[in-house]
This record gives C-alpha cells, structure tokens and sequence, in this order.
C-alpha cells in the first residue's frame, strides 16, 4: 500500500509541516505546495540548473529529488534573497551587467552562485567561470552573467549592502 | 489552486533504520525495490519511464554510509554515499589518491556532484560512470551486505554489462576500499565530455604507473577505459606493452593503439564511434605521458 508520509522541512526560515506522496518532486513541492514559484523547472533531467536551490546551505538540482527527502533538512531559494525593492546585491549586479533577457535561468544561477560568494568574494577567473559551470541561460550568453558574478563579489565584500 | 498530476506512477519510500530492514525488503520485494542513493541516475530512469520501482529504499543513513577513512595499513576506505564533492574536497583523498579527486569532480555539475554518490556510479553499472576506471586501475574491492552478510567484491568483477553489476538479490553496496596503491605511483583521470562541466563522458581514460624493478621496464601501468565497451574496462594488452619494452614515445604510442584496439565504441547522441576511437588513443596517450613525466621527475 502506498503511503502519503508527513515531512517537516524548513524553507527561507520558515517550518511548513505537510502531507505529500512519495512521488512528489521537490521542484514541484516547492513550486505548488509552497506556492514559491521563483524556483524554475525547465528540463527536468538535472541538466539546465534552471530548479537549483539550496538544499542544507549547497547548491542541488530540486528536479532530481522527492520532496519526501527534505524531510528534516532546510532549503533556501531564490524569494530568500532580496525584494522588489530591496535587492540581495548579487540581484543588483545581474540587473546593472544585464544578465539577464528572459530570466529563466535567473534564479537557477543566483542559488547557485550565491553559496560560492557567501564564503568568499575573493574569486579567480577559474572560480568565476565554475560559479556557472552548471547552468544553462539561452538567450543572455554567459558573458554579462560572468561579470554580475564579478560585479556581485566587489559589492558583498566591500560590505555588502551597496 | 488546483495541482498538475504528479506523472510517476505511486511508490513507497523508506528510510532504511539498519542495514538487516533494508536487506529484507530487497529480498522481499525483488526487483520492484530500489536502494536510492543521490537519486541522480534513478530519478531520470523513473522519469522517463525505464524504471518503476514501487518501493525506494534509501540507505545514506545507515551507519558508515557517508564515511571516509584512510589509514597506512588498509588504505582509503569510502562509504557507498559518499557524494562526489565530499571524495573531491577530502584532504586524504587529494593527498594520497589524487586520481579518485580527479575522476570524481569529473562528474556533471558542483550542484549535481552535491548529491550524486560513489556507489551510485558504480553501482548504476554505466559505461561511462567516471570514477569507475579509477577504481579499476587501483584494484578497489566492494564490500557489499546482503542476507548471508559481507562479502567483497574486486572492482575487476564488479562490471558485468550495460547496468548490470555483481550484486545478488537482497545485496546492497556499503562501501569501497581502495587498499595502498603501489609505493610512487602516479594517475590521471582524461575525460572528454561535450562541454567541460556537466556531460557524460564520449571517453574516459584513467592511466596509473608506478616504478617497479621486477618490470623489464622498470615501470608498470594500469589503463581503464570508459564510455568505448558494454562496461568500463581494463586494457591488459596496453599495460603489458608498457612493462615489456623499455618506456619511450614509441612504445607509449603502441600502448596507445593497443587501447584503441581493445575499445569498441558504439555511436550515439554524444559521438561517432569513429570519433572515440581515435580519441581513445589520443587521451590514452596524453594520460601516459603525464604519468610517465611525472614518475621520471621522482626517479
Ligand atoms: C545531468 C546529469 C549529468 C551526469 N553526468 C555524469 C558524469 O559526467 N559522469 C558520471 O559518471 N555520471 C554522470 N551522471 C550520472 C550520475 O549522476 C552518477 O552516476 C551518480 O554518481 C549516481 O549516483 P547517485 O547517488 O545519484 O545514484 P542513484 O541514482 O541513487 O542510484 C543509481 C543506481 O544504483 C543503484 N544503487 C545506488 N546505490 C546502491 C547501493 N549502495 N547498493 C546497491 N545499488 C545501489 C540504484 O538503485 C540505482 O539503480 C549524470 C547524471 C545527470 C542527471
Ligand atoms: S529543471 Fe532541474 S536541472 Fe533542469
Ligand atoms: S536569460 Fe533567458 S535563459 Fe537565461
């Protein structure tokens, strides 16, 4: 017999206690039992990184996990970073270097770079480009996302808030 | 809001609180349970359908799983879920085992490597699993439980064809020891994949050397090949070449033949046959010569 199994997992700081099926991911927990749909999904496969979150403080494909597994453990995702008017600075250097057409891949690149900034801003030309190295953007090309990230680390490590 | 049907047919899913629970429900429900590991492998299978397990059993838990040991006597021991950045970034494995780093930040994505473990790769019985040559070459043995205990299996016996490996109903991987590899050794992994981060590899080609008087050379190697045969495998006809005659350029190239001899690569959507074959030689040759540069700097 198949089960639907409590889970009690904390998203951006907050405890949500549910009840799902096995069979739910956790992109699509995220996005419709959670209502955060910042979170995007786009192949599904583990390939694009468009579903990437932050999954105990790494960075992991939410596509490629059931929702069932985050029992216990805390995700962060892209609504944790700033608001409207109050962007994370990693946000403000992807508008000021225009990293973004569509932003699709948007929030994908953010969960992932995110972790890497956070422990150092200090980043070589080699770190810029395997801050990427898992994402996929289709109409912006990587060149504006690689300076946002360079952008991003002179800003979080000269205080931070701009 | 009204919610998509999820697509996948129904499962159970369980933690598995010892390795005996685990083992019994492998052995009670056969090949309609699955031990869940990252998921990286699993979840595309079950999501495009090759796959329809009603039971997953996860066992990351279980005690040991995640562990990685190293002594001088028994060498590096891995827990089966382990995830490829914890083997990367571990400092006994980046000291004494640099091959297995190499191989293991050689898989997909950091985001992927976050969760995508050891046994998984070697456990999925792909082809192209990339830390699978790496435990060939170091002769790694797979301690696997199942309903009459532990037994070991030798990574040379692991591989049996496209998906399939040595384990026996009820038997899971719990972990691999890669024992002291030979006193100077040297390894690469040379991986071409279709980008440079995040693909499965068109080639994959792990290269080990040592010094050894017993050799007529004086040296020996050990060469495994992934994604050109039905598994991962080693070239004994290459190695033996290298340990025979006297290490030159000329030599290494016939090695290097003799590897793309004993591939036989198939075209698929990441490349032509004819493209790995000739890759096969290529990388077997550039893996030979940086291991062999670096033994003669020791020497
Ligand atoms: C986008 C993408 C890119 C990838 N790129 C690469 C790549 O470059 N190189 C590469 O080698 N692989 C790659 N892979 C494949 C995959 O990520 C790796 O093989 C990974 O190491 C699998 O580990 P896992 O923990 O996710 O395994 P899982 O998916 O959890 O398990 C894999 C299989 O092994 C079985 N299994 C797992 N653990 C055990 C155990 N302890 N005992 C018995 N059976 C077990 C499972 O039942 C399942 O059938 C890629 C996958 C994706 C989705
Ligand atoms: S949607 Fe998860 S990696 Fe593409
Ligand atoms: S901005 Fe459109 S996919 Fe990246």
């Amino acid at each position: 017999m198949i089960k639907a199994m409590d889970i009690t997992v904390t998203v951006n700081g907050e405890v949500f206690q549910k009840t799902i099926e096995p069979r739910l991911l956790l992109s699509d927990f995220i996005r419709h039992e959670l209502n955060l749909s910042g979170t995007h999904v786009g192949c599904e496969h583990g390939v694009c990184g468009a579903c990437t979150i932050l999954f105990d403080g790494m960075p992991t494909r939410s596509c490629l996990m059931f929702a069932v597994q985050a029992d216990g453990h805390e995700i962060r995702t892209v609504e944790d970073l700033g608001t409207m008017e109050d962007l994370h600075p990693l946000q403000e250097a992807f508008q000021e270097t225009h990293a973004l057409q569509c932003g699709f891949c948007t929030s994908g690149f953010l969960m992932s770079i995110l972790p890497i900034l956070e422990e150092s801003t200090d980043l070589s030309e080699e770190d810029l480009k395997r801050a990427m190295e898992g994402n996929l953007c289709r109409c912006t090309g990587y060149q504006n996302i690689r300076d946002a990230v360079q952008l991003a680390a002179e800003k979080m490590s000269s205080g931070g808030e701009s | 809001m009204k919610l998509p049907l999820p697509e996948l047919p129904q499962f159970d899913y369980i933690k598995a609180e010892s390795a005996e629970r685990a083992i019994d429900l492998l052995q009670e429900k056969g090949a309609a349970a699955r031990i869940l590991m990252g998921g990286t492998d699993l979840l595309v299978r079950m999501r495009n359908g090759a796959l329809a397990p009603t039971v997953l059993v996860d066992i990351k838990n279980l005690p040991g799983m995640s562990a990685i040991s190293f002594t001088k006597k028994d060498g590096l021991t891995v827990g089966a879920a382990v995830t490829m950045n914890a083997l990367a970034r571990n400092s006994d494995v980046l000291h004494h085992y640099p091959l297995l780093a190499e191989a293991a930040e050689s898989v997909a994505s950091y985001q992927l490597r976050n969760r995508a473990t050891v046994g998984g790769n070697l456990c999925n019985a792909s082809p192209a699993a990339d830390t699978a040559p790496a435990a060939l070459v170091l002769e790694a043995e797979l301690t696997v439980m199942g309903p009459k205990g532990e037994r070991t299996i030798p990574a040379m016996e692991f591989f049996k064809g496209p998906g399939v490996n040595a384990l026996e109903a009820g038997e899971f991987l719990a972990r691999i020891n890669y024992s002291n590899p030979p006193k100077g050794w040297k390894g690469r992994y040379m991986k071409i994949g279709r980008n440079a981060g995040g693909d499965l590899a068109i080639v994959g080609v792990a290269v080990m050397g040592y010094p050894d008087k017993d050799a007529p050379s004086d040296f020996r190697f050990r060469i495994a090949l992934a994604s050109v045969a039905p598994t991962t495998i080693r070239v004994h006809e290459a190695e033996e070449i290298l340990a025979q005659n006297p290490i030159t350029e000329t030599v290494i190239g016939m090695a290097a033949e003799a590897a793309q001899e004993a591939a036989t690569p198939i075209d698929d959507v990441r490349a032509s046959a004819r493209y790995r074959n000739a890759m096969v030689k290529e990388l077997t040759r550039r893996g030979l010569v940086d291991v062999w540069s670096s033994l003669k700097k020791e020497a």
